[in-house]
């Protein structure tokens, strides 16, 4: 390892699992209007906010992410009726759960973003990798394995 | 136990039903394996005493498909995993006949190990009517234990004398709950997020992917699970490492989150003594704290609380964070 590597400052991997119908747009909409959010926010496009598994969150954690959000439409506004209604009861219970196991609660979350809502979507990210930075590297959820 | 055997004798004689479903004898008398009785003469190694703690609704999936009818014994806390069952259209009702066994609590072998028994040659005292206290005759001697103290954990927080589903009754049941069943959760809550951590990292450090807590939860009844694939690193052991295990377990755990009946066969089968209801309790918890008590298996009509929704449920960041 070189000098210059060890000053680095921490950056964190986040995960964004954003639904295809509002919070991808949303980002879409932060891009166009030029409003900045952390490059250290990688996104996954998923059908639904009901599309994801608790699998893939743990997966995302497995492999080195520090933080992960789920980003859906809000409420009522679900492109297929009720999908996120599910996602907010599954997350709510893997949240605890992750929680009861003693992991730091910042590191995941669950934000409701329209596709109206590039500024939103933006300011979310902002404070999520705030958060995360401030947390640091995760460590009791990584799996060393996977780390190169 | 005689009055089952003949009923079940008699059930298979005018044919109403093919074969039953019961525990037969081990090779030791404290390890009664679950098996299928067809022939009158099968029934000579029929056993039912206090260490059959084997839920056998889960053979009904399998049993339910083969021709005629199958007698199966059900203890009232394995009448809810039936009925859940039945609300998953794993099994089908028509092809069940019930035999609501009786229950004054089930033994756990360790117990009697932990307590200093070794050698043992034969139990008496484990028989269904009895109430008095357990006798072990090891190589050592005479040994004596109550029999509340040799029971089952989740015996302790029995969740009643009553079977939810039958077509027939044999036996008197007890309630031998006599804790509080959220008490181990409610405990580790109160713990340090560091604690909690070092907590279930010791537990579950002890796991050996031998997969019996999946292999034998009523509730794990996927044709094609998700744990046998070979993209999911989870087959050898030596894969392990120390996440990968948290991970099957939390997995293993929301898999069943809203249809576990909290029959407690995952942490009496587990090899290593991991306390792996606590991972399933803690969603029962948290499934009546946030949405309503909930009970899987009372009802057979009733909608799992993961595959229902209302329009205010709680938002997942006011999920965490609760006891700060």
């Amino acid at each position: 390892m070189s000098m210059n590597e060890e000053k680095k400052e921490f950056r964190p991997l986040i995960v964004a699992f954003c639904c295809n119908w509002c919070s991808y747009a949303g980002a879409d909409l932060a891009g166009s209007s030029r409003l900045s959010y952390p490059a250290d926010v990688k996104i996954i496009r998923v059908p639904c906010s009901g599309r994801v598994n608790p699998m893939f969150i743990l997966r995302a954690f497995e492999r080195g992410a520090d933080g992960v959000i789920i980003c859906g439409c809000h409420p009522g506004d679900c492109h297929y009726s009720t999908g996120n209604y599910y996602a907010r009861r599954r997350m709510a219970l893997l949240f605890s759960m992750l929680e009861y196991m003693g992991i730091e609660n910042g590191r995941t979350r669950v934000e409701w973003c329209s596709a109206a809502e590039g500024a939103k979507f933006s300011k979310t990210m902002n404070e999520f990798c705030e958060k995360v930075k401030s947390l640091g590297e995760n460590v009791r959820l990584g799996d060393i394995r996977c780390k190169n | 136990m005689q009055e089952l055997i003949n009923r079940l004798k008699e059930l298979i004689a005018d044919g109403t039903v093919v074969r039953a479903i019961g525990w037969k004898k081990g090779d030791m008398p404290y390890n009664p394996e679950p098996a299928y009785f067809e022939k009158p003469e099968d029934f000579d190694n029929f056993v039912y005493d206090g260490f059959c703690g084997a839920n056998l609704s889960k053979m009904m999936i399998e049993a339910a498909k083969l021709e005629g009818k199958t007698a199966v014994c059900l203890k009232p806390c394995d009448t809810y995993s039936f009925n859940q069952l039945i609300r998953e259209h794993r099994v089908n009702r028509e092809n069940a006949y019930i035999i609501g066994v009786g229950c004054r609590g089930k033994l756990d072998i360790e117990k009697a190990r932990k307590a200093g028994i070794k050698g043992i040659k034969s139990i008496s005292g484990v028989d269904i009517e009895g109430d008095g206290d357990v006798t072990f005759d090891t190589v050592y001697g005479q040994k004596k234990m109550a029999y509340t103290d040799l029971m089952l954990d989740r015996c302790h927080v029995c969740k009643g004398k009553d079977h939810v589903i039958f077509d027939e009754v044999i036996g008197e049941s007890k309630d031998t709950g006599d804790a509080d069943r959220f008490e181990e959760v409610i405990k580790i809550e109160k713990m340090t997020p560091e604690e909690r951590f070092a907590f279930f990292k010791s537990e579950l450090s002890k796991c050996i992917r031998c997969n019996a807590c999946r292999n034998v939860c009523p509730a794990c009844s996927c044709r094609k699970c998700v744990f046998d694939g070979v993209k999911f690193d989870s087959q050898q052991k030596a894969n392990v490492d120390s996440f990968e295990e948290k991970m099957f377990h939390i997995i293993r755990a929301f898999h069943v989150a809203g249809r576990c009946t909290d029959c407690g066969e995952c942490s009496r089968v587990c090899p290593e003594g991991i306390p792996l209801h606590l991972f399933n309790r803690k969603f029962i918890k948290d499934i009546d704290d946030f949405y309503g008590e909930f009970q899987a298996g009372k009802d057979p009509e009733a909608q799992s609380p993961l595959t229902d929704f209302t329009f205010d449920d709680l938002e997942p960041k006011d999920a965490v964070g609760r006891g700060e």
